[in-house]
């Protein structure tokens, strides 16, 4: 019965998917985008794991006897508003990056980043020669 | 795809068929809670803030290979691990062999609830709980402390009438939303009081609440919406909710009982918890719904100031050219 590891292979394609926006495209929207997509396969991971064969959902009603797992309902209920709590905070770094930079690319961050980096060693070396 | 306004959009659908899932997977407190957070608050914030970043990403040189042999590596490592795993869906796994069946044979008897997912929420692990309500807190006065603006009150009359001209254009989703706000707030009420006997609860109802909110200020405009809400209000609301569930805490540990342990507020253990579990819901509630509008004040307060200081400049930059060609 091979195929009763479905779930977790969707979960690691999803999770890898996620993994590669975040590590091959330099747009911060981008960065963040993969890191939800990561996220979502995680609560995909735990939801499935309490997944019971012919189980209900877990409230309480006459004539059920099997119910699906309820803790990692619990974990990650919670776990999904402090998501977007942090994304919003992931967001808002953005925004000021954005404000600081007047962009969002990181190879443009990056730039900008050695060329203040470059004049402040000119500047110094200047200094020194005078 | 270079569309980032595509790319959100995606992300929002994608979140909804999670959703779905999660339904099918039993787990409909997760589903409800992922429809609403997902599909609406963070699709959302996420518009709001590529309004202020530009639309479209910019195309870039750099080979992707190294990334994507990192991926396959670590993606069949993982597919290796999930070998060790137990099959899905079958009774007799591990996750099912620990606290799960207490919390289903004895929460009716000890808590009285019929929504097992509540009672654990609220009773059982209330500890973790009060933890991703700090959490959220926290999240929230981050967001403050990164974009909070200086308000200019002398604008904000400008800003009105600005709003209220562009505005007039979307006479019949205004008048819509209008006769719905009631209905979203009222829903919300009945999610955050329902939670013990259908899926529902403190984090759902404050994330419904918050969607109405924010559905009137994004119709008629930030200026007039904290007319209506006054913010600092709205901070004290989220700190009041914090405080509320830690002191539902502190009150059973006065009486001699563990931190959270409700058995003790009323005379009868099952009222004692009854009492309890609504309690830090409605904590739960206010510091979610409050933390969600703050945030989504936050972002659009500082793309009102992003348009104000763009609209200043070029305003100063024609002033130099008349200044140059007179």
């Amino acid at each position: 019965m091979i195929i009763g590891h479905f779930n977790d292979w969707i979960v690691v394609v999803l999770m890898m998917i996620g993994l590669y926006i975040v590590i091959a495209h330099g747009n911060l929207i981008k960065k963040i985008v993969g890191l939800a997509i990561f996220q979502t396969s995680v609560f995909i991971l735990y939801i499935s794991m309490a997944k019971v064969e012919g189980g209900s959902a877990p409230i309480l009603a006459e004539g059920i006897t099997q119910f699906s797992n309820p803790l990692p309902h619990v974990l990650i209920l919670t776990a999904i508003v402090v998501g977007v709590a942090t994304t919003a905070l992931g967001l808002a770094l953005v925004v000021r990056i954005n404000e600081a930079y007047g962009s969002i690319e990181e190879e443009d961050i990056q730039h900008l980043d050695n060329q203040t980096q470059d004049e402040t060693q000119i500047q110094a070396t200047e200094g020194d020669q005078s | 795809m270079k569309d980032l306004f595509a790319v959100v959009m995606l992300l929002g659908i994608y979140s909804l068929l999670s959703a779905s899932f999660f339904v099918a997977m039993d787990a409909v407190d997760v589903a409800f809670t992922e429809a609403a957070v997902g599909a609406g608050i963070s699709t959302l914030l996420m518009l709001v803030v590529i309004t202020m970043t530009g639309r479209s990403e910019k195309t870039t040189r750099h080979k992707p290979l190294l990334a994507l042999l990192v991926v396959v590596f670590t993606g069949s490592m993982l597919i290796y691990g999930t070998f060790d795993m137990p099959y899905f869906g079958i009774a007799d796994a591990p996750i099912h062999s620990h606290v799960a069946p207490r919390y289903i044979n004895e929460s009716m008897k000890e808590i009285g609830i019929p929504n097992i997912v509540t009672s654990v929420l609220a009773s059982y692990r209330a500890f973790d709980t009060f933890g991703e309500v700090v959490v959220i807190f926290t999240a929230g006065i981050g967001v403050m402390a990164l974009l909070s603006v200086s308000r200019r009150r002398e604008d904000d009359e400008i800003e009105t009438a600005l709003n209220d001209s562009m505005h007039e254009q979307y006479l019949v989703i205004r008048i819509v939303t209008k006769i719905l706000i009631p209905f979203i707030l009222l829903y919300a009420l009945y999610v955050q009081f329902h939670g013990d006997f259908g899926p529902g609860g403190g984090f759902q109802a404050g994330v419904i609440f918050a969607a109405a909110i924010i559905l009137y200020t994004m119709l008629f405009g930030l200026n007039t919406a904290r007319k209506v809400i006054n913010q600092s209000f709205i901070q004290f609301i989220a700190a009041a909710g914090v405080l509320l569930y830690g002191s539902v805490g502190i009150v059973s540990l006065l009486n001699g009982a563990n931190f959270f342990d409700y058995n003790v507020l009323a005379s009868d253990p099952v009222a004692g918890q009854h009492l309890g579990i609504l309690l830090i819901e409605w904590g739960v509630g206010c510091t979610v719904a409050s933390v969600m509008i703050l945030i989504f004040f936050s972002f659009a307060g500082r793309r009102d100031m992003h348009k104000h200081s763009v609209s200043n400049a070029s305003n100063a930059s024609n002033s130099n050219v008349k200044g140059e060609s007179s």
